[in-house]
């Protein structure tokens, strides 16, 4: 047999203090990005803040510097660009902005580099030019979705479990949304709606994992392994650990695999993931946990099956 | 049939080789012609083949507002006829207009004419003062529904028309909602053509040039009441460059292109260009017929979306019902042309409101970069799962094949979209496949630890794990289903695969491993399992 760990005994709930000040600097770091998204201020991708996003591959290699200053002369010096190294692919992104109305400017932008840069051919990759309404209503969708389907969690846990576990699980897994969408604002990786598929599969998997502990809670309660419920919970995350932490390193492998193999494309999206699965390994032990004790007290009142 | 052994091996053979016989179409072409046209395959999403998504909202506003102002024009014509004086005109609102006429009867007799001769009007006659007197004529509300429910439903319609003959693999183009078309163009390789293709309002009108103004007047912004500043667009065959023309045209049309019965593409082998020929309908023929005669050596302007293509000198009446037009076309634009002309014009013009279009090229590298990274993605899983359980590791590995196999088969059999997102949804599956067994095994680990022998430590080890299994499962199907119901585009994407996965997951990671456990079991009690 082999073990990452023999019978491990730590004390996560002596943490608990440390715990909730970590979360809750996540948490505001998550409510400002959720704000600065909501204000169109956050790097939103091209698909939800509206705008236009153009992939061309050239022929030849190009000097950024001289299509900037194209783009300056024609009035869109605002674009941001992205160089492929070695492929000759530029990427152009135009964010519609406050205020403006829509900004679905493609084909005179590739009017311009074609009728500048006659000496250097490229091929259209791909094109993506998105109406001011079309990103609001996809921002708002999926907060729709993300709203009813913690209400739905919540619901079959409570039925499952009991009220208190459902809605501590639900906020677990908000917990780590909300501290994606902090540390993606902070360290200003462009958020696209693959970002938010990535938030998706870790809300999904953090799940996963708080289902994975509580379900040992509820277990070691019913057996009265411990006398108290902090005493209860720390026994329970320890005997999961091996799980935990096995199943995070499968997991940690395949996303590192979509890191490196995936493509530019899946690049921020494996980085969303590899953050987020830190996050969601963490929210389970450290938060879901400690956050029962405070709600439910200490009281070992069994919890129904 | 879940304690008996064999029932369940039969089980599994059983959905294996369904599995096979209904993935194998979608995952190579060399299957025989006729079991591959009768399975359903994966479809790959636009991002991972290529294509055109529009979206496109219908500006039914302004269909409104051109149908009203066609019957303002025409009662305006109807009331000079019959001799009633119109002093002035006036928009009322969006579905309606207003006219002047002097004092006297003429607003009274107004209103009894066009409550006769537009059955779709309502006219009423408004306060009669010294000076005169209003009636103001409104569409009927059930009109306006018409025109609201027609602009989405013929656009859909005309779209599909056009697309059809241009050529495009399984288009799909829907109505969404009460004012949106979507338009789904997979693998269409010259994106920029279909996008103005499907753009295109297209309606053609003759109108005579008015000749009697001056161009430099009207754009001194002197336009007569009854005309309007049109441009002619050209382009210099021999340098390139594309001129305007500014030229003033009656705004009244005397004959519009939903008469069209075949509009053709001839090439002028003299001249080098491209002109499109149309015949109409046996209506339109007579129209035309009248028209020409009415107004030989007037000049015709051939005017399509407020564009002037061209506007001969009628030399002569045309009787025969055809007609040409000619302008400085490519082949392509010609073709095109002749193929919104065929398609009929659409009710009510659109704009694009979302564009992605994404080169063949790119979807096929971001498919094989992604296919790539998840076939490596599973084989370190693999091999991690064999060195840290060994042989249970190994019996897990075989079912995570199998879990991989009944996803994409099922996939195949609904005819689900992969996309981008929906390989991340896989991802997560399969990720939750391994967990599944990891807490199986370390459950089994546990009781083994406890001294127990292998049987039991196996048996209760799937007794314990299971309810922990299941309620992670049901709990990220809920979420995959309502993202499914609730989510749009990319999300649903997730979704679909995502639940999926996890439906086969619970039988795989359950039955599938289990069964083999059983098998050795029953064969010879195991002493020792290696995990």
């Amino acid at each position: 047999m082999i073990e990452l760990i023999k019978n491990p005994k730590y004390d996560f709930m002596s943490l608990r203090n440390y715990a909730f000040a970590l979360s809750a600097v996540l948490l505001v770091l998550g409510l400002v990005g959720t704000i600065q998204i909501f204000r169109g201020k956050a790097n939103l991708g091209v698909d939800l803040a509206g705008g236009t996003s153009i992939q061309v591959k050239f022929q030849k290699p190009f000097s950024m510097d001289e299509i900037r200053s194209l783009l300056v002369q024609a009035g869109q010096g605002e674009a941001t660009l992205q160089g492929v190294e070695g492929e000759n692919i530029l990427l152009i992104k135009l964010r519609a902005d406050a205020g403006q109305q829509e900004r679905m400017v493609a084909d005179p932008v590739l009017k311009l580099l074609r009728d500048k840069l006659p000496g250097n051919p490229f091929v259209v990759e791909s094109i993506s030019e998105i109406g001011p309404a079309i990103g609001h209503k996809l921002r708002q969708d999926a907060m729709l979705a993300l709203a009813i389907s913690a209400l739905a969690i919540i619901l079959y846990l409570a039925w499952r479990f009991e009220f208190k576990f459902g809605v501590t699980a639900a906020i677990a897994t908000f917990h780590d949304i909300f501290a994606m969408v902090g540390i993606f604002w902070a360290l200003g990786i462009e958020q696209d709606l693959l970002f938010i598929t990535a938030l998706l599969t870790i809300g999904g998997y953090s799940l996963t994992d708080t289902v994975v502990i509580f379900d040992r809670i509820r277990e070691n309660i019913r057996l009265r392994k411990r006398n108290t419920f902090s005493e209860t919970i720390n026994l329970s995350v320890n005997d999961v650990l091996s799980r935990s932490i096995v199943t995070s390193i499968t997991v940690f492998m395949a996303v590192m695999a979509l890191l490196f193999f995936g493509g530019a494309v899946l690049r921020n999206f494996a980085l969303a993931l590899t953050i987020g699965i830190l996050v969601g390994s963490y929210s389970s032990v450290f938060v879901a946990g400690p956050m029962l004790v405070l709600w439910r007290g200490e009281k070992m009142t069994e919890v129904k099956r | 049939m879940w304690k008996s052994i064999s029932g369940r091996i039969t089980l599994i053979v059983i959905l294996t080789v369904v599995s096979v016989i209904v993935l194998a179409p979608s995952l190579t072409d060399k299957v025989p012609a006729g079991w591959k046209d009768k399975m359903p395959r994966i479809n790959l999403g636009l991002d991972l083949q290529g294509g055109v998504f529009l979206r496109l909202a219908v500006e039914i506003d302004k269909a409104i507002e051109n149908t009203i102002l066609r019957y303002a024009d025409d009662a305006r014509g109807v009331c000079r006829e019959k001799g009633l004086p119109v002093l002035a005109f006036q928009k009322a609102g969006t579905d309606g207009f207003s006219l002047r006429f002097p004092p006297g009867d003429f607003a009274g007799r107004a209103v009894a004419l066009i409550k006769d001769e537009f059955p779709s009007l309502d006219a009423a006659l408004g306060e009669v003062k010294s000076d005169g007197a209003t009636v103001t004529l409104r569409m009927k509300p059930q009109e306006v529904q018409a025109i609201r429910t027609n602009a989405v439903v013929q656009g859909v319609e005309t779209i599909r028309n056009r697309i059809d003959q241009f050529g495009v693999r399984e288009p799909q183009i829907i109505a969404e909602g009460e004012d949106r078309i979507v338009v789904q163009l997979p693998g269409v390789k010259d994106q920029q053509r279909a996008i103005e293709l499907v753009g295109k309002t297209a309606l053609l009108e003759f109108k005579l040039v008015d000749e009697g103004a001056s161009v430099e007047d009207a754009l001194k912004g002197n336009v007569p009441e009854d005309a309007q500043l049109l441009y002619q667009k050209s382009v210099d065959p021999q340098t390139g460059r594309a001129t305007k023309t500014p030229m003033l045209v009656k705004k009244r049309a005397l004959l519009t292109g939903d008469t069209i019965k075949t509009a053709k593409v001839n090439f002028d082998s003299q001249r080098g260009g491209a002109h499109v020929s149309l015949s109409f309908d046996s209506r339109g023929a007579k129209v035309f017929d009248r028209v020409t005669a009415e107004n030989v050596k007037r000049r015709l302007a051939i005017v399509l979306d407020d564009t002037i293509y061209s506007a001969p000198v009628i030399q002569e009446r045309i009787s025969g019902g055809e007609a040409q037009i000619t302008g400085s076309f490519t082949a392509e634009e010609a073709s095109d042309l002749a193929i919104v002309l065929r398609a009929g014009s659409l009710p009510a013009p659109v704009k694009v409101i979302q564009n992605v279009s994404i080169g063949p090229s790119l979807g096929q590298d971001s498919i094989r970069k992604g296919i790539q990274a998840a076939i490596i993605g599973a084989l370190v899983v693999v091999a991690f799962m064999g060195f840290y359980y060994r042989f249970a590791g190994l019996v897990a590995d075989f079912a995570l094949v199998f879990n991989i196999l009944f996803l994409l088969a099922s996939m195949a059999a609904l005819s689900a979209t992969l996309t981008l997102p929906g390989i991340a949804g896989i991802i997560l599956a399969i990720g939750m496949a391994v967990d599944s067994n990891v807490l199986i095994f370390e459950r089994i680990r546990e009781e083994i630890r406890a001294k127990k022998s292998v049987r039991v430590s196996i048996d209760a080890g799937y007794d314990k794990a299971f309810m922990t299994v299941v309620d992670s499962h049901v709990t990220t199907l809920i979420t995959a289903i309502i993202l499914f119901q609730f989510g749009t585009g990319p999300i649903k994407g997730f979704a679909v695969s995502l639940s999926m996965g996890v439906a086969i997951n619970l039988f795989t990671a359950l039955v599938c491993t289990k069964v083999v456990f059983d098998y050795l079991n029953a064969r010879k009690p195991m002493q020792a399992l290696s995990i």
